[in-house]
């Protein structure tokens, strides 16, 4: 059987490239970057190397790089740092969206807790925020606006740089999570006008376990986690060495295929759309032209996603979905609801998330086992019977 | 979460799928809101199950459950069927995750609502027999 591998927003493979490179992190340069002697010294040059890496690839400074255990570590630090200094000021009150990664909205809730007010921006039925609720939403208040760059379950691109530039005029602070953009999209923070980003190395072919803060200068971030010196003592605990190797191979590596993989990934992507539309009762989630080039995202009525995900696996294909089931909760995802879908349109729900390594054949090869899993589901479920009917009532 | 073997085969060979045109007690319970909805068709001849199928909406541990319950009422007296407790088609079921039990209730008064329904067309009362049937709005999604 095939095995298809589209759940690349969940995570991706480590690519050959970074392989190679971090084995000799854990082999022979094995020391603490903390360390005088060689071993640990050769350890702190590719941790610095790996900074630039990450820096050039953003278009920043490589001491505006801090390395994380991954991309919650870096929105919980930027948006509780950004939060602790603006209340130093008196300003207690966050912008952020509707549909925001969880690390990013259980923070902003556990700020609320604190005594902070958090306006949670609407992304609309396309899940694109709109720059002018932006602007709208600043008050004398505001410590911080923080906006996702590209959404995790539609993959909606957000207006980042229009954004960035009336927080910049209006001197608040603006962070975004680029956890499914970076290696993915073109960013440059100066451009941009970001004061800070988040970014995580297994959404790009590095390992699990490392990511990193962007943190413009002259922003005195307080720390998160304390203890030692690493990282100009903003963020201490001894550096994942191979990790971040790895990562600032696989940011470069992006970086340098970025154009022609966004072209192979999205044609891919478009042919899914254009083979998955002509199932019947089917609707795409959020805006088809801003969007990341390898998301899929649709809605399959009278079918729910937990089975139809299980039913995929027993074919080989790896997928996700943003209903209840999957989401371990009573409601299906925030996302979802977000950009105005009912629940029970949202219960049928399915993200593909392609990457460069996928092909044509795998994706003519998930067309061709869908279309009969959909039938399937629907030919046992009372949901697709109540359609039906009402849609004859309505005729 | 994981499921166990046994919820995997029910859900991808899932037993007695479909409908039974002269069904004599039909009932259906749950909501498209919650993400699970249970119909049970059952014919019903001398107070024995002698016919019983589903359809479902719902989760593999919904479709899991619709499954095993069946089978379990299948060929059985009404007053056996009567007795199936959601407890009984997790252990047939060899467990289900704790997130998933309220699709074991769902089964047992799907089963239960379609007794009633039995009851009904009979001009018999079925509270009495079948008790009070816990269909449910959204905000318990969760029972």
């Amino acid at each position: 059987m095939r095995f298809v591998y589209a759940d690349n927003a969940a995570t991706t493979p480590v690519s050959q490239k970074v392989v190679e490179a971090i084995i000799p992190y854990m082999t022979e340069h094995y020391g603490n970057p903390s360390s005088l002697y060689e071993v640990g010294q050769v350890a702190h040059k590719a941790v610095e190397k790996a900074r630039q890496q990450v820096a050039d690839a953003l278009g920043a400074d490589s001491k505006e790089i801090f390395f994380t255990s991954g991309g919650s570590e870096a929105d919980n630090w930027a948006i509780r740092g950004a939060a602790a200094l603006g209340a130093k000021k008196g300003k207690k009150h966050l912008i952020t969206t509707k549909f925001e990664h969880h690390a990013v909205l259980h923070t902003m809730a556990a700020l609320e807790k604190q005594g902070f007010t958090v306006t949670y921006l609407d992304v609309y039925e396309n899940g694109i925020v709109k720059v002018e609720d932006v602007e709208k939403a600043i008050t004398d208040e505001t410590c911080l606006v923080t906006i996702m760059y590209a959404n995790n379950e539609i993959g909606t691109v957000q207006p980042i740089a229009e954004i960035g530039k009336i927080c910049r005029n209006k001197g608040v602070l603006f962070h975004t999570d680029a956890v499914q953009a970076v290696g993915h999209i073109k960013i440059d923070v100066k451009e941009q006008c970001i004061d800070m980003l988040s970014l995580s190395g297994h959404k790009f072919h590095a390992t699990k376990g490392v990511g990193a803060l962007y943190c413009k200068k002259g922003i005195r971030l307080p720390n998160l986690i304390e203890g030692g010196a690493q990282e100009s003592g903003r963020r201490a605990g001894t550096e994942n060495v191979p990790g971040i190797v790895g990562l600032g191979v696989a940011i470069t590596d992006m970086c340098e295929h970025l154009e022609e993989n966004a072209k192979k990934v999205s044609a891919l992507r478009d042919r899914l759309f254009e083979g998955a539309s002509k199932i019947s009762h089917s609707r795409i989630n959020g805006d088809t032209e801003h969007r990341l080039p390898g998301n899929f995202s649709m809605c399959f009525e009278g079918v729910e996603g937990e089975s139809l995900l299980l039913m995929l696996d027993f074919k080989g294909v790896c997928a996700s979905s943003g209903s209840a089931c999957t989401s371990g909760s009573l409601d299906p995802s925030h996302v979802l609801l977000s950009i105005g879908l009912k629940h029970e349109v949202a219960h049928g729900s399915l993200r593909l998330s392609l990457s460069e390594n996928n092909t044509e054949a795998d994706v003519d090869y998930i067309l061709e086992v869908l279309p009969p899993i959909i039938d399937r589901l629907r030919s046992m479920s009372p949901l697709w019977d109540h359609i039906l009917e009402q849609e004859k009532e309505n005729n | 979460m994981e499921y166990s073997k046994k919820v995997m085969e029910h859900f991808a060979e899932p037993h007695n799928v479909g409908e039974i045109p002269d069904a004599n007690g039909i009932g259906e319970i749950g909501n498209a809101k919650c993400g699970d909805i249970m119909k049970m068709f059952l014919k019903i001849e001398n107070d024995i199950i002698v016919d019983v199928k589903f359809k479902t909406y719902g989760c593999a541990s919904a479709i899991a459950t619709s499954s095993i319950a069946t089978d379990m009422i299948k060929g059985q007296p009404i007053s056996e069927a009567l007795k199936l407790t959601n407890k009984a088609v997790v252990e047939a079921l060899d467990g289900l995750p704790a997130v998933k039990i309220h699709c074991s209730v769902l089964a047992e008064q799907a089963i239960k609502a379609a007794l009633a329904d039995y009851y009904k067309r009979q001009g018999i009362d079925p509270e009495p027999i079948v008790g009070k049937i816990e269909d449910h709005d959204h905000e318990a999604c969760h029972i």
